[in-house]
C-alpha cells in the first residue's frame, strides 16, 4: 500500500490515512518496548558515524502503532482489509463466503452451474469501492445473481443495478470479492465483460471460478470450457467431498445430493 | 476467503505446495466443531507440515515486548501446538506440506477419521486430482484460479510475486518481499530466517516457508 512513509521534514514515519486501508498488519508485528527517546539518539548516532545498523526487519522497537478506534464509514476499511476481523454479514473471517469450500454439505454451486469469485485489489495494490461498483453496474446488466450471503452483496443498495452505498464509495480496501453464480453457457459472456471493465478500473483483479465435479470426480465442462477460451488454470482449490451435515440441534439429516461420489 | 487460491506461479512450481484446511459449515456442522478442528490439526501435525494456522494465528507467530538482544537470536522455529491449543472458536484450520507424498498420507488419516468438516486441498489442479484418485476419493468440487487480470501494470516482478501471494490475505508487502530477497541475495540474512520473517506476517498460517526457502535460493543463486 506504502502508506506508511518517512516524512523528512519532521524526520518521522508517518501513516497517509488516505492510502492506509486499516489492514493491522503494523500492529500485529512483533515489538519492543524501548524508550523513544534513546532509539532516536542511537539512530542519530549511528548516523553521524556512517554506521547503519541492521535490526530485525519485523520488529518495531517502540512498539509505535496503536490500533485506532475507528468511525462509520472508515470501520468499512478495516473490515474488509485485517483477515482477523469476522464479516458479521458472513460470519466467516475474511472477505468472501464459504464458497465451494463447503459445497459438499452447502450445495452452492450444483452440477451445470458455474461461480464465480472475482476478486479486487488483490494482491497488494487495493481498491476502491466505486472502481468495484464499475464492475457490479457492468454484471448487473447482464442479469447475474449476486450472491447473497457475500459481503459486498451485502453493501448493495439496488441489486438489479449493482450499485453499493454511495458513502463508501471513495473508501480505500485491501481486497473485496464480489461472487456470483450462473449458468455454464453464460461463461464466456461474464468474463469477457469481466476483462473489458478490468481495464478501466485503476486496480488488479484476482479471477477464480469453480464448478461442481461428477460422480466420477472429473469435470468435462467447465475446464475444457476455460480451455476453449484461452485460459490457463494452474491452480485451484479442490472439495474432497468428506463433509457431511453432523448438526443434531435443528433435527436436520444428511442432504440427500444425487451427485454425491461415494467417498472410497 | 480465497487466501490460497492465487499463489502465483506454473503448475509444476507448486510441487512443494499442498495445502490440506478443514472448515466447518454455519448451521450444517458446525456443532462442536472447535473439538474436530483440533482433531484435524493434530492428525496434520503427525504428518510433518511445514506451516499450520487456525485463522487467527501460524506456527510461525510476531512476539510482544521481546529483548534486545533478539536481533542476534531470533527462533525460527514453528509452533504446531500453540496452533493446536489456541483453536478457541468455530473457523478454518489449515496445514501446509512440501511434498504430495505427505499430503497424501495425511489425507489418507483424516478420511478415515471422518471429521465430517469439508476438507479442501489447495495446489496444482493436476495435484489434487492425483492425491484425491490416490487416496481412493473423488473431487466433489473444484475452483480454478484463473489468474490476475493487471491491465495498468500494477503488480510487481514474478520473484516477487511468488513469495508475496503465498499470503493470500496480502500480509506479506510487496516491499517486505522484495526486501527479503534483497538480504539473502547480499548475504545479510539466511534463508531459514527471511522465511521464518515472512510467514511471521501470515496470521493464517498457510504461508509455505519451504517453498518461499526454495524461491529465495532460486534467486540467490540466479544472481551468483
Amino acid at each position: 500500500m506504502g502508506a506508511i512513509y518517512v516524512d523528512s521534514s519532521v524526520n518521522r514515519a508517518k501513516i497517509n490515512l488516505d492510502e492506509c486501508v486499516e489492514c493491522g498488519a503494523c500492529s500485529r508485528m512483533s515489538n519492543e518496548t524501548l524508550n523513544p527517546h534513546l532509539v532516536r539518539s542511537v539512530r542519530s548516532l549511528a548516523k553521524i558515524f556512517r554506521f547503519r545498523f541492521e535490526p530485525e526487519p519485523d520488529v518495531c522497537p517502540t512498539s509505535a502503532f496503536v490500533i485506532d478506534d475507528l468511525p462509520y464509514p472508515r470501520i468499512v476499511r478495516r473490515i474488509f482489509s485485517d483477515p482477523l476481523i469476522e464479516h458479521t454479514s458472513t460470519g466467516i473471517k475474511g472477505r468472501g463466503t464459504e464458497e465451494v469450500k463447503t459445497n459438499d454439505v452447502a450445495h452452492r454451486v450444483s452440477v451445470g452451474e458455474v461461480g464465480y469469485v472475482i476478486e479486487f485489489g488483490r494482491p497488494g495494490v487495493g481498491v476502491r469501492f466505486h472502481h468495484i461498483q464499475t464492475m457490479t453496474m457492468a454484471l448487473a446488466k447482464l442479469g447475474v445473481h449476486f450472491e447473497g450471503k457475500n459481503p459486498i452483496t451485502h453493501l448493495m443498495v439496488d441489486r438489479s443495478r449493482g450499485t453499493l452505498k454511495e458513502d463508501l464509495l471513495h473508501e480505500k480496501i485491501l481486497s473485496a470479492i464480489v461472487e456470483l453464480k450462473t449458468t455454464t453457457e453464460e461463461v464466456p459472456a461474464i468474463l469477457e465483460t469481466v476483462e473489458k471493465v478490468s481495464k478501466t478500473i485503476d486496480t488488479v483483479v484476482a479471477l477464480g471460478v469453480s464448478t461442481r465435479c461428477d460422480q466420477t470426480g472429473n469435470d468435462p465442462v467447465l475446464a475444457p470450457l476455460l480451455d476453449d477460451l484461452g485460459y490457463d488454470s494452474e491452480r485451484a482449490k479442490t472439495n474432497l467431498g468428506l463433509g457431511r451435515v453432523t448438526n443434531t440441534r435443528n433435527g436436520e439429516g444428511n442432504i440427500s445430493d444425487e451427485h454425491s461420489a461415494s467417498v472410497r | 476467503m480465497t487466501n490460497t487460491l492465487h499463489r502465483y506461479g506454473k503448475a509444476a512450481g507448486f510441487e512443494d505446495d499442498y495445502i490440506l484446511f478443514a472448515i466447518p459449515c454455519k448451521g450444517k456442522n458446525d456443532e462442536e466443531a472447535v473439538k474436530r478442528l483440533k482433531e484435524f490439526l493434530e492428525i496434520c501435525a503427525r504428518h510433518h507440515p511445514v506451516n499450520m494456522g487456525n485463522s487467527t494465528s501460524g506456527a510461525y507467530r510476531p512476539s510482544q515486548e521481546l529483548h534486545p538482544t533478539i536481533h542476534w537470536s531470533r527462533n525460527t522455529k514453528a509452533d504446531y501446538n500453540g496452533v493446536i491449543a489456541a483453536v478457541e472458536k468455530i473457523g478454518t484450520v489449515a496445514a501446509v506440506f512440501s511434498t504430495r507424498k505427505k499430503a497424501e498420507e495425511c489425507l489418507a488419516d483424516l478420511i478415515e477419521a471422518d471429521l465430517g468438516l469439508s476438507i479442501n486441498m489447495s495446489t496444482s489442479v493436476e495435484g489434487a486430482h492425483r492425491a484425491a484418485e490416490n487416496c481412493g476419493i473423488h473431487r466433489h468440487s473444484v475452483e480454478y484460479s484463473l489468474g490476475f487480470l493487471d491491465p495498468h501494470d500494477h503488480l510487481p516482478n514474478s520473484q516477487v510475486l511468488e513469495l508475496s501471494t503465498m499470503c493470500g490475505h496480502g500480509m506479506v508487502s510487496f516491499n517486505l518481499a522484495r526486501k527479503m530477497l534483497d538480504m539473502v541475495r547480499e548475504g545479510r540474512r539466511t534463508t531459514d530466517q527471511a522465511v521464518a520473517t515472512l510467514a511471521r506476517f501470515c496470521p493464517c498460517g498457510v504461508y509455505n516457508p519451504e517453498r518461499a526457502k526454495r524461491l529465495l535460493e532460486e534467486s540467490r543463486k540466479r544472481q551468483a
